[in-house]
């Protein structure tokens, strides 16, 4: 089938000081014209350090009705690509080929005005989207309904909760009939149940013959939505294919082998914790570091931490999760919970996964941590995550009873489910009565 | 145990099969006929290609709904609302009436001062306004701008456009002041859209340009004031043209001179200066154009470096 997208050597390169400052002054560039002649032979030598590709040599193809995942690392491009195709920033080299409409929703909300009502603001912001004044009276009321904000329509902007002025920007969002839907985390907002509808809504798009882009670090999302997904890493496509491959490969990127993980320089974390990691160590019970476990053995897992000021109750531990993204469990040194402020210090936080619990697979950890530092809202674990860093795997131990007589061509196959749990069960013997 | 499960994983695979086949019929249902040739191809732009004219007829609703927001949103929560459009000339008509009318006693072409002064100061301000909305409208849409994609040349021209409608208010009031100076109307009056659409054209031009500068150079944010101030003394609007004899040819390359005279001419009926009305519409015209090529050719880094 002939694609819907092409995209052919694209490259956006952009300069590293024009991200530093954001703006010239007028001063700078007439004194930059006086100077000129001197500076352009200087100019051509400093090129390759000052600027950096944020997208290179990116090709790929989508056909109409594919819905593809695009995963990668905060800086991997993918917000660059996003901006690309929805001509927001002009490529430095290479280009698109769009056979269809985009609608590209980069943030929710875009161009609401708060002294608007909801109603003004669902055409001011349907028209920012490309849709003509017709095409939005006929879809009104289905994005009133949508967004569940019907008895507020008339109410400026302004006074909705930050709940409603979600749901009613997704709503008018997702009442576009693009060919090409390009969508960028937005169901990170708003409230579960209405984010099962947004990615209902997706689905619906999906369905009825649309592509769509969704861009997400939410890989369980990726893999219910995504047939196909796309990984961007440094600007480049480094895989592009099956999801669940794809993902897998995705998290068990970077891993480091051999059950532990020193951070020099130390980690930082993102949400802004005054924590940083200094190493991370998978080992048995016994504390010899190693990756490689039976289901009946238990994990050690091992966090040097140091906080470099106060902290006010924080909590670092890790998110385990199966190799092809799905969480499995949460774990949170609380210790220092109860103290409130803890004081700066350098910290080994230690504890043990049980043996008999997890079935056999592959496992991965990412490392994290919350806490306040005083501003409002530091509560923020998801941002305060590495990422998977190092990986293990559970074994069958051979003995009984877990053994799982794999018929021959089906070796890989186990037993359903993340966990194997020995379970105290009884047998009890019926007495079989005879009339 | 074995072959239960083989069966179990038969029927998934068959579940799969199933639910694969109905979706490609859904997917079939609707027929998606792609064009030929690419709707929308993206390559690196040569630094002086023309206007995206199909782009722009696709957003005019858009240009509709940004004059709107602004018109609907300049006078909310405040206590005069409307009434501000016809506060700013009005008073400062009275004032350089007082000042310069009675106490400097300039001369003014025959037409009470009041009048002289405000037929300038009507469209001075309107100009002034739309000039100053519109170099700042890009830097004030960054997120818009960042966000998504639509003709950016539409944010300045719908601020200028939504002006318009504070000019119209105080055109009432100046039906007011001829009425109680019972002035004569001529043929003269239909030149009056002529004017405004000028004064439009120009406000467009150099709201425009001054924007898209402003988006690279904040200067222009510090600067813009003061150069109003500049153009406002350069201007005839608190002296008449006349005052400058054979000088009034320098005058006249201020574009604004020759439209303000213009509707002085076209109000109270004096005679026109064609030459110097023709000049400052070649003036405006040139300068919409050269602003048009250097908007779009600044507009690609807009995204980048706002």
């Amino acid at each position: 089938m002939l694609p819907i997208i092409k995209v052919e050597n694209l490259g956006k390169q952009y300069r590293l000081g024009a991200a530093r400052v954001p703006y010239a002054t007028l001063r700078d560039t007439l004194a930059g014209t006086i100077r000129a002649p001197f500076r352009r032979r200087r100019h051509r030598a400093e090129n390759s350090s000052n600027t950096f590709w944020a997208v290179k040599d990116v090709n790929f193809e989508i056909a109409p009705g594919e819905v593809v995942g695009i995963i990668g690392r905060n800086g991997a491009g993918k917000s660059t690509l996003l901006k690309l195709l929805s001509r927001i920033t002009e490529p430095t080299t290479g280009g698109i080929d769009l056979y269809g409409r985009v609608a590209s929703l980069l943030e929710v909300g875009t161009g609401f005005h708060p002294e608007l009502t909801g109603r003004e603001n669902i055409f001011l912001n349907g028209a920012i989207l490309g849709m003509r004044k017709t095409e939005i009276e006929s879809r009104f009321d289905e994005i009133v309904a949508f967004a569940e904000i019907d008895k507020f329509i008339d109410t400026p902007v302004k006074h909705y909760s930050s709940g409603m002025y979600v749901r009613l920007a997704f709503a008018v969002a997702a009442h576009l009939q693009p060919e090409i839907l390009i969508v960028d985390e937005v169901l990170a907002v708003g409230d579960a149940a209405f984010q099962k509808k947004c990615l209902g809504k997706m689905g619906d798009v999906a369905r009825q013959g649309r592509t769509v882009l969704f861009v997400s670090h939410n890989m369980d999302a990726v893999r219910r939505l995504c047939p196909k997904t796309l990984w961007l890493d440094g600007g480049r496509v480094r895989e592009v294919g099956d999801t669940y491959q794809c993902v897998s490969n995705y998290l068990l990127r970077g891993i480091t082998e051999g059950g532990r993980v020193a951070f020099s320089p130390p980690h930082r974390m993102e949400n802004d914790m005054p924590v940083l990691l200094h190493s991370v160590e998978i080992s048995d019970e016994a504390g010899k570091l190693t990756i490689l476990f039976s289901t009946r053995s238990a994990i050690r897992v091992r966090i040097e931490w140091e906080n470099v000021s106060p902290i006010y109750k924080p909590r670092i531990g890790f998110v385990m999760q199966t190799s092809d993204g799905l969480d499995v469990l949460t774990a949170l040194d609380a210790n220092s919970w109860g103290l409130e402020w803890l004081p700066p210090g350098r910290r080994i936080s230690t504890c043990l996964i049980p043996g008999s619990l997890l079935n056999e697979g592959e496992y991965v950890i990412d490392v994290g941590g919350d806490g306040n530092t005083g501003h409002p809202d530091v509560f923020d674990f998801s941002r305060g995550r590495t990422g998977a860093i190092l990986r293990f795997e559970v074994e069958d131990d051979m003995t009984l009873p877990n053994k799982y007589y794999g018929q021959e061509g089906f070796r890989d196959a186990r037993w359903p489910g993340v966990l194997l749990l020995n379970l105290p069960w009884k047998q009890e013997e019926v007495a079989l009565e005879f009339s | 145990m074995d072959v239960s499960k083989n069966n179990r994983m038969l029927g998934a695979a068959a579940l799969r099969a199933s639910t694969s086949t109905a979706e490609t019929k859904v997917a079939s249902q609707i027929h998606l006929t792609l064009p030929d040739k690419p709707l929308v191809s993206i390559r690196p732009s040569t630094s002086w290609s023309p206007l995206n004219l199909r782009d722009l007829w696709q957003y005019r609703d858009l240009l509709y709904f940004l004059v709107l927001r602004d018109v609907k949103v300049r006078y909310k929560q405040t206590a005069l609302g409307v009434a501000w459009a016809v506060v700013q000339p009005l008073f400062t008509m009275l004032i350089f009436s007082f000042i310069f009318g009675r106490l400097a006693g300039i001369k003014s072409d025959g037409v009470p001062y009041p009048l002289f002064a405000y037929a300038g100061l009507l469209s001075w301000t309107f100009f002034a306004n739309a000039v100053t909305s519109s170099g700042n409208s890009l830097v004030g849409s960054a997120n818009l701008i960042t966000k998504v994609y639509f003709p950016r040349l539409l944010v300045p021209v719908a601020a200028v456009i939504a002006g318009l409608v504070d000019f119209a208010i105080a055109f009432l009031l100046l039906a007011v002041l001829m009425l109680y100076y019972r002035v004569e109307l001529t043929w003269q009056i239909l030149m009056l859209p002529v004017l405004m659409s000028l004064t439009t054209l120009l406000a467009i031009g150099v709201g425009m340009w001054l924007s898209a500068l402003n988006v690279k150079y904040r200067d222009i944010r510090h600067a813009l004031p003061f150069l109003i101030q500049l153009w406002f003394f350069a201007s005839p609007i608190i002296y008449p043209a006349s005052i400058f004899e054979h000088w009034r040819w320098l005058l006249a390359l201020n574009p604004m001179a020759g439209l303000i005279e213009g509707y002085r001419a076209a109000l109270y009926g004096s005679p026109f200066d064609w030459p110097m009305v023709a000049l400052s519409s070649g003036l405006t015209l040139t300068l919409l154009i050269y602003a048009t090529f250097m908007f779009r050719r600044m507009e690609k880094s807009f995204a980048d470096i706002i």
